[in-house]
């Protein structure tokens, strides 16, 4: 059993958890996920390393409640036990050679990315950080890119907060504007990471995409998690979860996401309505 | 007295009834059926079948010990030389091994010796009480990773040398391919878990959810204090055949669709793991684990379940016995056939429609036997212009994996071969790093819950004099 040591709601539908599990906040690393399970019965997902605290043990995940699962888990409270807890799993985000980078987070993405942002600074590179959200309310963790970035940009697609669009246009602005990038690092929505790696492509920079596909074990046996990557199937659990973006195949990758949505449709369902029950 | 020509039956559940459920087919022998098979055994003076095992169990020994009714001294025996004995008495393929060995075997069906190992491990299950007098403590510690049947051996025999085992496994349960990969209609996991139980009570620890090579690596086991280690990780990746389409949804490898139904329950109507229930489900492959994948498939309610092999029904490397379970349950054998694309689902009036970049069609090819290949079997030879789709929503790989990368990647001076198999000793199982012994699939590929077992016992062995020369 694992303990949540600390709850942190950031938006209505996002939570922060730090989960007490030494073993993985020992290794973990910045582009490397877990993999939970709420309860006995529960289903595995991966989530990515958030943050880590070696000294206290602590691990950080954040997630978007979207499901039954992200439901059951959200239930949760500070001080209470989740039943698995396993990592780091996949491979870090490669650091090496990078001297100026711009880490261009979306939605929940951005949550993973921050890890990202905050070890490039530590290394000393020049890090731009381009956030965006769909409106003002989702915004998360603007203080903590502030903290990491040398210039920060942070979007909207309404407009209610920061510049109004999407992060690819401040991406091909600054670019245009002579920025030279080493690495465009992108973590979001598949739909999002496809039009940053459209972007960037015209220019050949290097862009890294953040996969976070389907999978069970993560450790390289079940195979759920294969992507078509330069031609060739790999696995985002032990070749990823980073992949070179220009060589994903995305629209392949958005179709395979969407393998269980009437299943998934029908346990939110559930799910909500077991919460309505418990709450009356 | 004649000797009774035919092995005595098990009684099984009906082909139609199962076929449509996941409780256990085979259910095993009375008292009474089992002293009477016991009573077929000669107690021939060379003991052939004891080499036909693996773990070389005292077959002779405790059938006897059934003969006499003693069916926990029968028990007494099998344990001396084998830690999962109610898991090998249902995987075994004891056709080719103990049973093949049998001198009753040349005149007449062999004893058998599966079931009534079976028997008497059931029988304990049921009527011990689960105390077991502790080992005295060598006060040596070793560590073993995986938990599936090479671990669970090499655990339980250091254990009953006075070891500190402490066993490390990736998932969320212990039991390895015995809890993911075989299916509750073939070895009911309540069994795998009292096996578990079992070791335990001879004080073996059990840690779930770490990772070896990533959580904790090989070097930081010894800096922990382990004075060896045994790899027992299992086989890795799965493979694909590389054809077009096998990223469509619908498609998985044996591996994943197995784990889902069994590991995390998905066959259950209120798991919160998805699976996708097909109604025409071709299954490519003809190994156990093809059957295993395709009868789960059939139990999930599809209407056809077809089994794409490219030799025909004499070269299935399948166990005779699961093949014939499948075939009475209605299992359809498309062989001499080779999948050469799958077709997927594209509605052009609608890129909404959920079902969009879904399998619905295997395109095959018809095969013939040719010249015999560098193992013996013929090789199948594509008939030009024979293709033809078979229409299915489902479609799993069943063709093989390749070992899983995590460890070698992070053990310096650990060897492996060019399929990324760790390199070991024979004899002893001992690999190029010094205090690390290796067996099972890691090892060899693909293979059976036996000869895992037969590699954990060899290591053991072998750790257990490498730690008192030391």
């Amino acid at each position: 059993m694992y303990k949540i040591v600390k709850k942190r709601v950031l938006n209505p539908t996002v939570t922060m958890l730090d989960i007490y599990a030494p073993l993985v906040a020992k290794k973990a690393q910045a582009g490397q996920f877990i993999i939970l399970r709420v309860d006995e019965e529960g289903e595995r997902i991966p989530l990515t390393v958030a943050g880590y605290d070696r000294a206290a043990g602590t691990v950080k995940i954040i997630f978007q409640v979207v499901g039954g699962t992200t439901m059951r888990l959200n239930a949760k409270q500070e001080g209470e036990y989740i039943s698995d807890f396993v990592g780091p799993l996949g491979c870090a985000t490669k650091t090496n050679g990078i001297k100026k980078v711009c880490i261009v987070g979306g939605g929940v993405g951005c949550a993973i990315a921050l890890p990202v942002a905050q070890r490039f600074k530590e290394l000393g590179c020049e890090v731009h950080s381009i956030i965006g959200f769909r409106n003002k309310d989702l915004l998360i963790l603007e203080e903590e890119f502030k903290a990491c970035s040398d210039k920060l940009t942070i979007m909207t697609d309404d407009g209610s907060y920061g510049r109004q669009g999407v992060v690819t246009a401040p991406l091909k602005e600054a670019i245009e504007a002579g920025e030279k990038f080493d690495e465009v690092i992108t973590i979001g929505p598949l739909i999002m990471m496809k039009f940053v790696v459209a972007t960037t492509k015209p220019y050949n920079i290097p862009t890294t995409v953040s996969m976070n596909p389907i999978m069970i074990d993560g450790t390289g046996m079940c195979g759920g998690c294969r992507l078509t990557v330069g031609g060739r199937t790999k696995f985002a659990c032990v070749d990823g979860p980073d992949f070179n973006g220009f060589e994903v195949d995305f629209d392949e990758a958005m179709s395979r996401a969407s393998a269980y949505a009437e299943f998934e449709q029908r346990e939110r369902e559930a799910c909500c309505n077991l919460f309505k029950k418990a709450v009356k | 007295m004649a000797i009774q020509p035919k092995k005595n039956e098990m009684p099984v559940q009906e082909a139609k009834v199962r076929a449509r459920n996941f409780k256990e087919v085979a259910l095993g022998y009375t008292p009474e059926i089992a002293v009477a098979e016991a009573k077929r055994c000669l107690n021939c003076k060379n003991k052939p079948c004891v080499n036909g095992c693996p773990v070389n169990i005292s077959i002779p020994d405790f059938i006897t010990k059934v003969k006499e009714g003693d069916f926990e001294g029968a028990y007494a025996v099998i344990s001396q030389s084998s830690s999962l004995p109610a898991v090998c008495g249902r995987v075994c393929p004891q056709e080719t091994q103990c049973e093949s060995k049998c001198t009753l075997g040349v005149k007449f069906e062999p004893v058998g010796i599966g079931r009534l190992e079976r028997f008497v491990a059931d029988w304990h299950n049921e009527h011990s009480h689960g105390k077991v007098a502790l080992p005295e403590s060598n006060g040596h510690r070793v560590a073993v990773v995986g938990s599936g049947p090479s671990g669970l051996t090499c655990a339980g025999d250091l254990a009953k040398k006075g070891y500190k085992v402490t066993v490390f496994e990736a998932l969320h349960t212990a039991g390895g391919v015995l809890v993911y990969g075989i299916p509750e209609f073939r070895l009911p996991k309540s069994i795998v878990q009292k096996e578990v139980e079992t070791l335990k009570n001879l004080g073996v620890d059990v840690e779930t959810n770490v990772v070896v090579g990533k959580t904790i690596t090989i070097e930081e086991l010894f800096e922990d204090g382990y004075e060896a280690v045994f790899v027992g990780s299992g086989a890795g990746l799965p493979r694909f055949m590389g054809i077009p389409g096998e990223s469509l949804k619908g498609v998985y490898s044996a591996n994943e669709f197995l784990t889902r139904s069994n590991l995390m329950k998905a066959y259950k109507e209120d798991s919160q793991t998805p699976i996708l229930r097909g109604r025409n489900v071709a299954v490519v492959g003809g190994g156990n684990v093809a059957m295993d994948a395709a009868r789960t498939a059939l139990r999930l309610g599809a209407d056809n379940v077809y089994i794409v092999y490219r030799r025909s029904m004499e070269e299935l490397p399948a166990r005779k016995e699961e093949v014939e379970h499948a075939e009475e349950e209605g299992i359809k054998f498309e062989i001499l056939r080779n999948p050469v694309e799958l077709i997927g689902y594209y509605n052009p009036d609608d890129r909404r429609d959920h079902k969009n970049g879904s399998v619905a069609g295997m395109k095959v090819i018809k095969c013939k036997l040719g010249e015999p290949d560098e193992k013996g079997r013929r090789r199948p030879v594509e008939v030009a212009g024979s293709e033809y789709v078979i229409d299915v929503d489902c479609v799993i790989m069943s063709i093989g994996t390749s070992p899983n990368p995590l460890i070698k990647d992070t053990t310096a001076g650990l060897e492996v071969n060019r399929h990324g198999g760790i390199i070991v000793e024979e004899e002893t199982g001992k690999t190029s790093k010094e205090g690390v012994y290796a067996g099972g699939d890691a090892v060899t590929g693909a293979a059976t819950v036996i000869l895992a077992m037969g590699a954990g016992k060899t290591a053991a062995k072998a750790i257990d004099e490498y730690l008192c020369k030391k």
